[in-house]
């Protein structure tokens, strides 16, 4: 060091009360605003005051979602209950998608757990290094933006797409909710056909749905036709076909019954 | 009155440079709605912070009536919600502020995204920015499991079946989060105590170092 060459000159050290702070050190100081010297206002109670306002009206809006809703509690956990679909909360839908499709499932799962989330989550956090320039723009950065952009429809996309197939899934799933557990004309013919049939095996004694979907108001979701389709050729691969060892008479007057059971 | 009592006190603690910087800060036009409607959109980091209130307020009064076992969980939120006054307004807030949180916190990234405003100095403000979101995913996970319903057993079970196949790390992951080899009585132990007790207090102390950092550095000019 050349300009301390004999050692004796030692630099006089000021530090702040009895603290290691230089003395001269330079206090960092928040920027002011002069360089754009508009309306700018101090922060409390000025500022707080309209973000308050904002506040205001959004907690308006999520006090009315909170009293128009009620938060869902379905029944208590069950492990050996295998016929229920499980569905993550919605913000993770989009990662859950993702394993769904055979190129990140399977031998390449680890391309949906992993590699896709960690590319998007690594490059996110990198953001400010991976997107050097000054200009802060959109318009001025249209590969940033592009990106971005790219990002967000995917996950709407798969959000949606597992909400989709989660609905889809639902409609023909075993066990769901059915507000009337009565079964319409229960001493008909149509009854006794269901009972002396395989279909009770799967759909239950009271129509409730065992290893298969519920029949309670069936006859509002399906068409006599449907139902009859799904007799003679089975259904989703789950249902075998041919299980209703009757006439087609007694398929006719089994349909109907089915077709009886209605709910409000 | 008032102000003697706080004479007294600000006379021997000096308090009022605590407050005074935080209150005396300059706010710039570009980002009060009153002066521009569209500045709105600089209220969204306010209103992620304004959710998590809601959110730390009603989870301390559910968990008065919480009781974290498998036996006792699912009961405990039923009568909560059902017989305790005004239960069902406290959980909803809970409930639903958790899907609201994650939707402010996710239009603030955007509007800090696509302002640029991650930019140089900011860069560490946003990565602890990140670190929030990620804290905010763990608490909706943990969450979630914690009414011991079908829904939150079955999610968390493929949740953790998910973390699982990760290779090598994924069955000390598995073991972690469920405690054991089940989703079972010591997971929901295990789920109450990172969501009330571990994420917010490393979410309280990111808040913390994200709202130091924006007021040190203030905030990102007009585009």
């Amino acid at each position: 060091m050349a300009h301390n060459q004999d050692g004796n000159h030692k630099e006089q050290v000021h530090y702040v009360g009895d603290s290691r702070v230089r003395a001269n050190r330079k206090k960092m100081y928040p920027p002011d605003y002069t360089e754009f010297p508009h309306k700018s206002e101090a922060f409390f109670p000025d500022f707080l005051l309209k973000e308050w306002m904002v506040a205001a009206v959004f907690l308006v809006g999520f006090m009315t979602l909170v009293m128009a809703e009620e938060p869902p509690l379905g029944d208590i956990a069950d492990p050996t209950n295998t016929g229920f679909l499980p569905v993550p909360d919605w913000y993770f839908l989009f990662m859950y998608q993702l394993l769904k499709y055979k190129w990140a499932s399977g031998p390449f799962v680890v391309i949906g757990t992993l590699v896709l989330p960690g590319i998007l989550f690594t490059s996110l956090i990198l953001a400010p290094w991976l997107d050097r320039s000054k200009e802060r723009r959109p318009s001025k950065r249209p590969v940033t933006i592009g990106l971005m952009l790219v990002a967000i429809v995917s996950v709407c996309a798969l959000t949606w797409a597992a909400e989709a197939e989660h609905e889809t899934q639902l409609e023909s799933a075993v066990g769901s909710p059915t507000k009337n557990k009565q079964i319409v004309d229960a001493n008909s013919e149509g009854h006794k056909l269901y009972q002396e049939n395989a279909c009770i095996r799967c759909h239950g004694e009271q129509l409730q749905g065992k290893n298969g979907p519920p029949l309670l108001g069936v006859g509002n979701r399906r068409t006599a036709e449907q139902i009859n389709e799904y007799i003679n050729e089975g259904k989703g691969g789950v249902m075998p076909a041919g299980m209703f060892q009757g006439s087609p008479e007694q398929q006719k007057i089994l349909v109907n019954w089915l077709m009886e059971q209605k709910q409000k | 009155m008032l102000r003697a009592i706080y004479d007294w006190v600000d006379e021997r603690l000096d308090i009022t440079p605590l407050w005074r910087d935080v209150a005396d800060h300059e706010v710039p036009e570009h980002v009060n709605p009153a002066h521009h409607f569209s500045a709105f959109i600089y209220c969204f980091g306010g209103l992620t912070f304004f959710v998590v209130v809601i959110q730390i307020l009603s989870g301390m009064f559910l968990a008065m009536y919480y009781v974290p076992d498998i036996i006792n969980a699912h009961a405990s939120v039923k009568f909560l919600q059902n017989e305790v006054a005004m239960g069902a307004i406290v959980r909803g807030m809970h409930h639903w502020g958790a899907s609201v949180a994650i939707v402010m916190l996710f239009l603030h990234t955007l509007r800090v995204f696509f302002t640029g405003s991650y930019k140089h100095p900011r860069e560490f403000n946003w990565v602890v920015g990140m670190l929030i979101f990620f804290v905010m995913l763990g608490l909706g996970f943990t969450g979630y499991l914690l009414p011991w319903d079908n829904k939150a057993y079955f999610a968390t079970k493929v949740g953790v079946q998910i973390a699982a196949s990760v290779p090598y790390l994924g069955p000390y992951i598995a073991t972690f989060l469920q405690g054991g080899d089940i989703v079972g009585a010591q997971t929901i132990a295990r789920f109450f105590a990172l969501h009330v007790f571990f994420f917010p207090a490393a979410l309280l102390a990111l808040l913390g170092a994200h709202f130091i950092l924006i007021r040190r550095q203030g905030i990102s000019g007009p585009l």
